[in-house]
């Protein structure tokens, strides 16, 4: 998809660009950052499409204050199944828009997308950090102060557990202003070279991955972390994607990799994440650091986001049971109205779906009535039964 | 379709009334899958035996099916798609041991021939083009230790392996980014109604045994598994006996 390159001029003032869909956002960083604009979302890395941010409508560091990327998004141009090429605008076609932000790419081929970019002063990110011994504290600390903080993301140590249940390390910050930065950076306030990429060895020993490898791991980031910091200034790498700068991370995995699992729970069912958090705990899967963050509402009819809290696992592969475990937490999840992450899936059973997803028959209707021959496919769309099974002959 | 964790959503199992069948349905149903189709030479023989799965929460067809007619081989895998859309697993199971006679009577070795290399090829390739097609799958051949390095006890029977999972090795290796996995299961001797009442030789196993091993190799993406796994270590040695004393071996 990277081959649909191009990006527009930005309309001065506004910070409105057309983009093809295949940029992605590290190119579109590289092009705006130098001329004082960020992209409205960026994700954990930047090395996904703008095409694929509408389909899965991503979400980022911002999203209890700024929503979702299709909340940014003015407009689309896709291709839809029978061949037309249709300019979608939220507000002229709301069913088509909302069906295919967050609809995985089932409604059809998305060419380019029209986005308002957030202005900025500084490449720079000035950055909060509080280390916090427990999960009651973590939640506590992001209720009451996440509201004055345009980015918020806590780290979790997933093995803790007792009195060190959910211990983390939260990290909140702003776009730093041209008078955070000293003299000698205020001559290149907007200086953007993401470092040049390390790469991972090409061959790492599976079994390096064990809970007493991956604990001692988490004991050494966590106490490295500092307790308590105000105004540190970090570079928007360092901040948004600290591992893309690091090739084949996922490769310390070994030969049968990991899978990333997602979930959200509403605000209001903080002791439903507290004891997902405990179950994982116990589970004892080798997992290194997780993620914790609050999101505010959603709107695309199957994106993920809803208001409350979400976590996000890195799980390894080669553990027996896992499947039985990441069922047991579905199950917790949907009971508390929550759901998982379709773009991160890769096990979720079908029959969850619908009580995951209230607006899928709405969503079904839509994605039918754009592709009535059942064109659209994929694995994901397979496993789940996501287009109507009439046409999956 | 096929998960990160190696569950599957629909199988198929020809030889579906082997014991072995049947023990990795109910494996595939238990950790997840769906809708399994058992096809057999008698589907009446499967009444009563499927009630387990169906309690599991599965769908379950059972269909006919004939490995010595290879004429209908294509129409039937065609079938089994019409009737529950893509297929992520496909077992072959099925397979004859032989009597007494087999190692002296040319007719009688033919027919084993047929049923046990012919007639598996011969689903095999037609089960390889539908999930070629389909984009993705796998297919589970069951070969037989047998098959490594024959001995004069079941020489025919033990051809027969050898044939079938070389082809699929070979099969398996064409599919390379297809999407579509070829996985060769060499069982030792299995406890079960096809070998009832023959002693059992060293590093025996059991029907059950051997579907934990195929549902593993799903989630490994190992592409050739023994049962029990030691059986490598035993058949590398095997293979590299000096002829003059593998035939004096006792087994």
């Amino acid at each position: 998809m990277t081959a649909m390159g191009g990006i527009g001029a930005i309309h001065a003032g506004q910070g409105v660009i057309t983009v093809a869909a295949g940029v992605s956002l590290d190119s579109l960083m590289r092009t705006v950052v130098p001329q004082g604009w960020f992209v409205p979302v960026s994700p954990g890395t930047s090395f996904v499409t703008v095409g694929g941010a509408i389909a899965a409508d991503i979400h980022g560091k911002n999203h209890h204050v700024d929503g979702s990327f299709c909340d940014h998004v003015l407009s689309f141009e896709m291709r839809t199944p029978d061949g037309e090429l249709r300019v979608v605008l939220p507000d002229r076609d709301p069913e088509v828009f909302w069906a295919t932000a967050g609809g995985m790419g089932l409604t059809g081929v998305i060419t380019s997308a029209t986005l308002r970019l957030l202005r900025i002063e500084t490449s720079r990110i000035r950055v909060d950090t509080d280390r916090v011994s427990d999960i009651d504290e973590l939640m506590a600390l992001m209720e009451s102060g996440d509201a004055h903080y345009r980015y918020s993301v806590a780290w979790i140590d997933p093995l803790a557990g007792g009195r060190h249940l959910g211990r983390a390390v939260l990290s909140r910050g702003d776009h730093a202003s041209l008078a955070d930065l000293d003299e000698r950076e205020r001559r290149d306030p907007l200086r953007f070279n993401p470092v040049s990429r390390l790469a991972a060895p090409p061959w790492m020993p599976n079994g390096l991955v064990r809970r007493a490898t991956v604990q001692a791991f988490n004991e050494v980031w966590f106490r490295k972390a500092p307790k308590s910091q105000r105004d540190a200034l970090h570079s928007l790498r360092a901040f948004f994607h600290p591992l893309d700068g690091v090739r084949g991370w996922n490769r310390v995995y070994g030969s049968q990799g990991f899978l990333q699992y997602q979930l959200v729970v509403p605000t209001g069912e903080e002791d439903t994440l507290r004891n997902l958090v405990e179950r994982l705990s116990s589970a004892g899967s080798p997992s290194f650091i997780s993620v914790l963050k609050r999101f505010g509402p959603g709107h695309g009819l199957l994106s993920f986001p809803i208001a409350g809290w979400t976590l996000t696992v890195d799980l390894p592969t080669g553990v027996a049971g896992l499947g039985q475990l990441l069922d047991e937490l579905d199950e917790r999840v949907v009971e508390a109205g929550g759901r998982v992450y379709l773009a991160k899936d890769s096990r979720l059973r079908p029959h969850l779906l619908p009580r995951m997803y209230p607006e899928l028959t709405r969503w079904r209707e839509i994605q039918a009535a754009l592709d009535p021959k059942g064109v659209m496919r994929s694995d994901l769309a397979r496993r789940l039964h996501l287009v109507s099974s009439s046409r999956d002959a | 379709m096929r998960d990160a964790l190696g569950s599957v959503q629909t199988a198929l199992v020809v030889g579906g009334g082997s014991d072995i069948g049947l023990a990795t349905a109910r494996q595939l149903v238990d950790s997840g899958a769906e809708t399994v189709i058992l096809a057999a030479r008698r589907p009446e023989a499967l009444e009563g035996r499927t009630d387990e799965l169906r309690k599991a929460g599965a769908t379950v067809h059972v269909v006919e099916f004939d490995a010595d007619d290879t004429a209908s081989h294509e129409a039937f895998i065609a079938a089994q798609g019409e009737l529950v859309g893509d297929i992520d697993v496909v077992l072959l199971a099925f397979g004859v041991l032989g009597d007494g006679t087999v190692n002296t009577d040319p007719q009688e070795a033919a027919r084993l021939l047929h049923t046990n290399f012919v007639g598996a090829a011969s689903v095999l390739l037609a089960a390889a083009n539908q999930l070629r097609n389909q984009g993705h799958g796998a297919i589970v051949v069951l070969s037989s230790v047998a098959g490594e390095r024959v001995r004069k006890t079941n020489f025919v029977y033990g051809a027969s392996k050898a044939g079938i999972d070389g082809l699929a090795q070979g099969l398996g290796d064409a599919l390379a980014g297809s999407g579509v996995d070829v996985i060769v299961v060499r069982p030792g001797f299995v406890h079960s109604k096809m070998t009832r009442g023959l002693s059992p030789p060293p590093f025996s196993t059991t029907p059950e045994e051997v579907a934990d091993a195929i549902a593993d190799a799903l989630r490994t993406r190992r592409r050739v598994v023994w049962v029990p796994s030691v059986l490598r270590l035993v058949m590398i040695v095997a293979r590299h006996l000096p002829r003059s004393i593998f035939r004096r071996l006792k087994f």
